[in-house]
């Protein structure tokens, strides 16, 4: 494998356990393998507490794994520490959810923009500044604003061009517009999928929103109570889920406006909710974690785990029926 | 005639026919009617000229955008206005022939928990910490019912049964912070259903919650209006959400309802620009990684509203009328809008 075959990064055995109060462990991440390769933007969904927000932490450092690898463009992130993980982290920038808490509101947005350059001695500043505002379509002069006077979606924008300031190679997006209204959220994914298409940028999107995943991903992993059960290319997972929990919040997620009025017109109604919820994260059930849940479950879901097995070419799921 | 109300709801004008599809319970006399309703903050409009009506066993959805003024409306039928500030420049309230706009509190607090169930976005902040599930439940019942603590425990084990919580006299003895957001919220169904209710009002009843729990307590609503004959409105700004679960759907857009009829009219092949513009706008409804037709710039706030149509701005199909004056209500089948332009 040459050089520019080798993906841009690779997730390997990545865990993250939490010690609570009274000292159970809770683990958010349990041996969680991911690759990214250079321009692909790969989906990241589940539910609350599935580990997906940990996930895109823990690639970035924010939070230290417990155990596993983290290989950017084949150097081990998890283990770089000082000026070396420092100099690593320009090539890891994140977006956050919320565009009110993530931005400094006594910086001009400006500064804000400019400070990933000022960090890492970056010269150019200000002209780098004004290319980048101009880049995800504010005006010029919103340099020497402060985020107060922008919009939630304005304000996002901002975020965009900060995570962009340093041309890194990984964007980590954590639910980039789940906080905005949907007349402005289309505003941000266009935005997300334009700038993807003129710049190449690889990315980790990390949303509960389905719809969403599925308009800019082109692989996406679905993670349940720490661990991914599937990973395929995006048209794969929406047309083909093979891990019955898949299956279980695509038939949970609204339809299609226009599906619905095809069924409503046919006389249609609500289809039944998959039912349970996710098991207490200290106490977690033998075998597959989903088995409580899953129409299909058999005895071996009950005792051990299943693995992430390719159950079709680039698509593996971890089911032991898949 | 009123944007929101079904044909055939009002005075005793006879139900429109609809094609060979029946109307599911417009046909029924509306249990609550918002009349003109209009809310100020300040002398500053939040809410202009809003009708509609809700019929039992009827769930009407009003969906919105972030300061649409869905949420306000939803308080005013409650009679949880903080007034002042916000005070009702015009128009009624009417549940049972009782005007809500301007009851005077004492007879409002015999009305909300007993008449009238309320469901909010937040189950966590929305119960009291430190009392107990089954307190909580059986509080209504104790003031509004006069039952023993005894009685109303037994009720409220029956109706945490009814919510699709299992072992409910066990969860009766729990405090809010042992159960998962998906239980919480169904202790606060529980609450609202606690005095039989004839309208339950949710507002954005499961944004807080995951898909699959989501999908569940839709479910559990769904069924509780079909089987009680409970009158629903749901606010919420999901399109998707209300196209699954509500028979009619009132559109609202800075501070007025833009477009209000059945589902699968209102939504399947709205009329409204705004309406249009927000049902293509959803990535659902368009094809992987292709441009969404987006919106652009901002709401209007309160205050800032233009003359005109307040969606002129943003709207690809504007005319020069658009922006001069408002536009009057239009009917088409059992839907109404407002639109010089309509789609």
């Amino acid at each position: 494998m040459t050089e520019t075959d080798a993906p841009l990064l690779e997730v390997r055995n990545l865990v993250k356990h939490y010690r609570d109060g009274s000292g159970a462990t809770l683990r958010a991440l349990d041996d969680v393998s991911l690759t990214v390769r250079r321009g692909e933007v790969v989906g990241i969904v589940g539910e609350s507490g599935c580990g997906k927000t940990t996930l895109g932490r823990a690639v970035m450092r924010l939070i230290e794994p417990t155990s596993g690898q983290i290989r950017l463009q084949g150097v081990d992130f998890a283990a770089l520490s000082g000026r070396a993980l420092k100099a690593a982290r320009r090539q890891v920038q994140m977006i956050f959810q919320d565009p009110f808490g993530s931005l400094n509101p006594r910086h001009t947005v400006g500064t804000i923009v400019g400070e990933p350059l000022v960090v890492h001695g970056v010269p150019g500043g200000r002209a780098r500044v004004a290319e980048l505002l101009d880049l995800v379509g504010l005006p010029a002069d919103a340099a020497a604003r402060y985020p107060h006077e922008f919009s939630g979606g304005q304000r996002q924008r901002i975020a965009i061009a900060r995570a962009l300031a340093l041309d890194p190679a990984l964007i980590i997006a954590d639910e980039p517009v789940s906080a905005l209204d949907v007349s402005i959220q289309s505003q941000i994914i266009n935005l997300i999928v334009a700038l993807r298409a003129r710049l190449g940028l690889s990315m980790i999107f990390i949303s509960h929103d389905l719809s969403v995943v599925r308009h800019v991903s082109d692989r996406v992993g679905v993670m349940y109570f720490g661990k991914l059960v599937e990973l395929a290319p995006a048209d794969r997972l929406f047309a083909d889920p093979r891990h019955p929990y898949t299956r279980a919040l695509l038939a949970s997620v609204p339809r299609p406006v226009k599906e619905v009025v095809a069924s409503k017109r046919a006389g249609g109604g609500l289809a039944a909710p998959t039912h349970g919820e996710v098991p207490d994260p200290t106490d977690p059930p033998p075998g597959c974690a989903f088995h409580l849940r899953c129409p299909l479950a058999v005895d071996r879901c009950r005792e051990a785990v299943p693995p992430l097995a390719d159950v079709a070419p680039g698509h593996a799921a971890a089911c032991w029926r898949a | 005639m009123v944007l929101g109300t079904p044909p055939g709801a009002q005075g005793s004008a006879p139900p429109a026919a609809d094609g060979d599809r029946p109307v599911p319970a417009t046909a029924r006399a509306p249990i609550l009617s918002v009349e003109n309703l209009s809310l100020s903050l300040r002398g500053t409009p939040l809410v202009e000229d809003v009708s509609f009506s809700v019929a039992p066993g009827e769930m009407l959805g009003l969906v919105g955008e972030s300061g649409c003024g869905k949420s306000v409306t939803a308080l005013s039928v409650m009679g949880l206005l903080p007034t002042p500030p916000i005070a009702v420049s015009g128009g009624r309230v009417l549940f049972e022939g009782r005007d809500l706009a301007r009851l005077p509190q004492p007879e409002m607090r015999r009305l909300r928990g007993r008449a009238i169930g309320m469901i909010f976005q937040e189950p966590m902040t929305s119960l009291n910490p430190v009392f107990t599930v089954g307190s909580q439940i059986a509080e209504p019942i104790r003031i509004h019912e006069g039952l023993s603590e005894r009685a109303a425990l037994a009720r409220a084990a029956d109706l945490l049964d009814r919510v699709g919580l299992p072992n409910p006299k066990a969860q009766l003895a729990r405090y809010p912070h042992q159960l998962s957001g998906g239980q919480r919220q169904r202790v606060m169904i529980a609450i609202a259903l606690a005095c039989s209710p004839k309208l339950l009002i949710a507002d954005e009843p499961t944004t807080a919650l995951d898909v699959t729990v989501q999908a569940q307590i839709l479910a559990l609503i769904d069924g509780l209006r079909r089987d009680m004959g409970l009158a629903c409105l749901l606010i919420t700004h999901d399109l998707g959400v209300v196209a699954e679960i509500c028979d009619r759907v009132c559109v609202m857009y800075a501070g007025r309802i833009v477009e209000a009829g059945p589902i699968v009219e209102a939504l399947g092949a709205p009329r409204h620009r705004y309406t249009c513009a927000l049902v293509d706008t959803i990535p659902s409804s368009n094809p992987p990684g292709t441009p969404l037709p987006s919106i652009p710039g901002n709401v209007p706030p309160p205050g800032a509203r233009p003359a005109g149509c307040a969606f002129a701005e943003r709207c690809g199909a504007a005319l020069d009328r658009c922006r001069a004056e408002p536009p009057p209500i239009a009917r088409d089948g059992a839907r109404a809008f407002a639109c010089w332009n309509p789609a």
